[in-house]
């Protein structure tokens, strides 16, 4: 039964992968609704913006507001820590971009370039370590400023990681203040 | 399998089913005639005991899921509604939590006495090779549940695990969102863990089929690796071995029985029975103490996608281990350096895990790491090169030889088939 000589195409050559080709499109199409269930839904995407009033926030305190779900420190920095901040060279740091949804993706990890505009000594960031996504804990770690449990990130007073496994700094939000005292995100 | 029974059937309605569906003779051949080497050791009673271990968590799963509420504001209580209110819910929810437990102490020692025989050896590598699958689809579904009672534990867990795959390059954050169907671990990620943890036992239920399947067809492997040559090398697998195996399950009950009555939490985490709280991660996340050695691994290497690499590498290096092994001899009996390489292993796997409980710092970060890379040396560099450079002792020329001599496998100038005289 073997078939040596490569016979011209006919007709039901033709017929036969322009159908199998219109089967594989078909239950591509068929199996993409089942994969796209499990992207999030119409009401996870609903963008929420919340306004948060930080007038009780007094120099050197934090809070922590849910935002889509997760945490975000807000942090009234004192000018010790803004100092030592900015004193770091941003050549020194393992993640050198700011990571600030407000500044172009290019932006260095400066201090005023993490701080909000304008208010540098307030510190709006997603707290959630870019490692593993655990919260890291605020006022600890060895540089002054949060400190992942999970698999020991160390991020300095401005949420830049400094040591540890996680890869990136912390995720600055899209904010901007409202009035004197009420912060924006999203 | 069928073709091992000499089943004839004798009743009119035997006759009637099996020209129909020879599904009698099946089982027969399978687990009733099946010539089965007769010198397998209490080793090999890990199979039968998973098999056990396999059928009571999916009864004990299917009658907790009868009280349980998979939504992120239900599934704490519903869990401490099934622990005070439910008629012996507290005994079918402490026999699942501890049978899975139970369930990976079975599959390690499974594994290891694969390791220690050579059971991934030809022509037995597609039953390896599906028993790894079984060991990734397990370790799935125990990840799943784990999630299930939703305590701060189950979520934090979620997240760092689901979080390994935002290390893929390009389209690891779509991954991740995808994975949880928000933008943190949430209600819909609980609803389909809890979906797909229903359904992995049965998968794994049928890729057991398929690894009962290769290793009846190439016989079983046993203590001295060499295949059966006579019919005196083999006894029916009934009685012999459904009596060896369920004496060893039972057995294997006790110390179950002991976990689950007498210290039922001891290999779970007190952090879990405080409700998920997404706004405060426990100052210490361990996973489950059968993930312990991964998670070490994981954490040995300072990068992030380096480190899901390294641990999902040290599973699918397992996957060609066949053809890393290049030792002929099969059985670790015979082969005196090896015997000693594979303790090594065995303990460095043991440390491995004592470290992934410990924190992520100082002298534990460096241990990690020289363990790690001895885990992988064991498989790249060890095994490949001990083919060569090991002289293994004189293997007996059959099982009978090896029973009749005590196991020894020493030459002894014996006939070359004893049992033929």
């Amino acid at each position: 039964m073997a078939h040596t000589d490569q016979a011209e195409p006919t007709r039901r050559d033709f017929l036969y992968i322009a159908t199998g080709a219109m089967g594989v499109v078909g239950a591509g199409a068929l199996a993409w609704p089942f994969i796209d269930q499990m992207n999030p839904d119409a009401s996870a995407l609903a963008l929420a913006s919340i306004e948060v009033d930080v007038t009780a926030v007094e120099e050197g305190q934090s809070i922590t507001v849910k935002w889509r779900g997760k945490p975000v420190f807000i942090r009234n920095r004192t000018e010790t820590e803004v100092v030592e901040a900015t004193s770091v060279p941003v050549a020194d740091l393992p993640d050198q971009l700011a990571r600030n949804a407000n500044l172009p993706d290019t932006a260095e990890a400066t201090d005023v370039n993490r701080g909000v505009a304008g208010k540098e000594n307030w510190l709006v960031q997603v707290g959630i370590c870019t490692h593993l996504g655990c919260v890291p804990l605020g006022d600890a770690g060895d540089f002054g400023g949060w400190f992942c449990p999970c698999h020991g990130s160390h991020y300095d007073t401005a949420g830049r990681i400094r040591k540890g496994p996680a890869p990136e700094n912390l995720l600055i939000p899209p904010l901007e203040f409202v009035g004197d005292s009420t912060i924006k995100i999203g | 399998m069928a073709g091992h029974s000499n089943y004839v059937p004798q009743s009119a309605a035997a006759k009637w089913l099996e020209s129909r569906l020879p599904v009698i003779s099946l089982v027969r051949g399978s687990f009733v005639d099946f010539p089965t080497p007769k010198n397998l050791n209490y080793w090999w009673a890990f199979g039968g005991i998973l098999f056990f271990m396999l059928i009571a968590q999916i009864i004990t799963g299917i009658v907790l899921a009868m009280h349980y509420t998979p939504s992120a504001g239900a599934a704490f209580d519903s869990v401490e509604h099934i622990m005070r209110d439910v008629n012996f819910g507290w005994m079918l929810r402490y026999l699942h939590t501890n049978g899975a437990s139970m369930f990976f102490i079975a599959v390690y020692i499974h594994i290891f006495r694969g390791l220690y025989y050579g059971s991934y050896k030809a022509p037995r590598e597609i039953s390896w090779i599906l028993g790894v699958i079984i060991f990734l689809i397990m370790m799935g579904t125990a990840f799943m549940g784990y999630v299930l009672p939703w305590g701060q534990m189950s979520f934090w867990g979620a997240t760092v695990i689901t979080n390994l795959f935002s290390a893929i390059p390009l389209v690891g954050e779509e991954i991740r969102t995808w994975l949880w169907g928000g933008f943190a671990v949430d209600n819909p990620t609980l609803n389909r863990f809890f979906s797909l943890h229903y359904l992995l036992p049965f998968m794994i239920f049928g890729v057991v089929i398929l690894h009962v399947w290769a290793f009846h067809t190439t016989g079983n492997n046993n203590p001295t690796g060499v295949q059966p040559k006579t019919k005196q090398d083999t006894v029916p697998f009934h009685p012999y071995y459904t009596i060896k195996d369920l004496f060893a399950i039972v057995m294997f009950m006790i110390l179950f029985a002991w976990f689950a009555f007498y210290v039922p939490n001891y290999m779970g985490h007190p952090d879990n029975y405080i409700e998920a709280n997404p706004l405060v991660t426990p100052a210490h996340i361990v996973p489950e103490w059968y993930f312990l050695p991964f998670y070490a691994i994981l954490r040995a290497v300072p990068d992030k996608l380096g480190g899901v690499l390294a641990m999902f590498g040290a599973i699918a290096i397992l996957f060609v281990l066949p053809w890393l092994d290049t030792s002929k001899v099969r059985s670790g009996t015979f082969r005196p350096l090896f015997k000693q390489f594979f303790w090594i292993f065995a303990l460095n796997a043991l440390i491995l895990g004592y470290l992934g409980a410990m924190p992520a710092e100082g002298v534990y970060v460096i241990l990690s790491r020289i363990c790690t890379i001895y885990y992988f040396a064991h498989f790249l560099v060890v095994l490949p090169m001990l083919g060569f450079m090991e002289k293994p002792r004189p293997v007996p020329a059959s099982i009978s030889e090896a029973v009749l001599k005590g196991g020894s496998g020493k030459p002894a100038g014996a006939a070359a088939a004893p049992e033929t005289k």
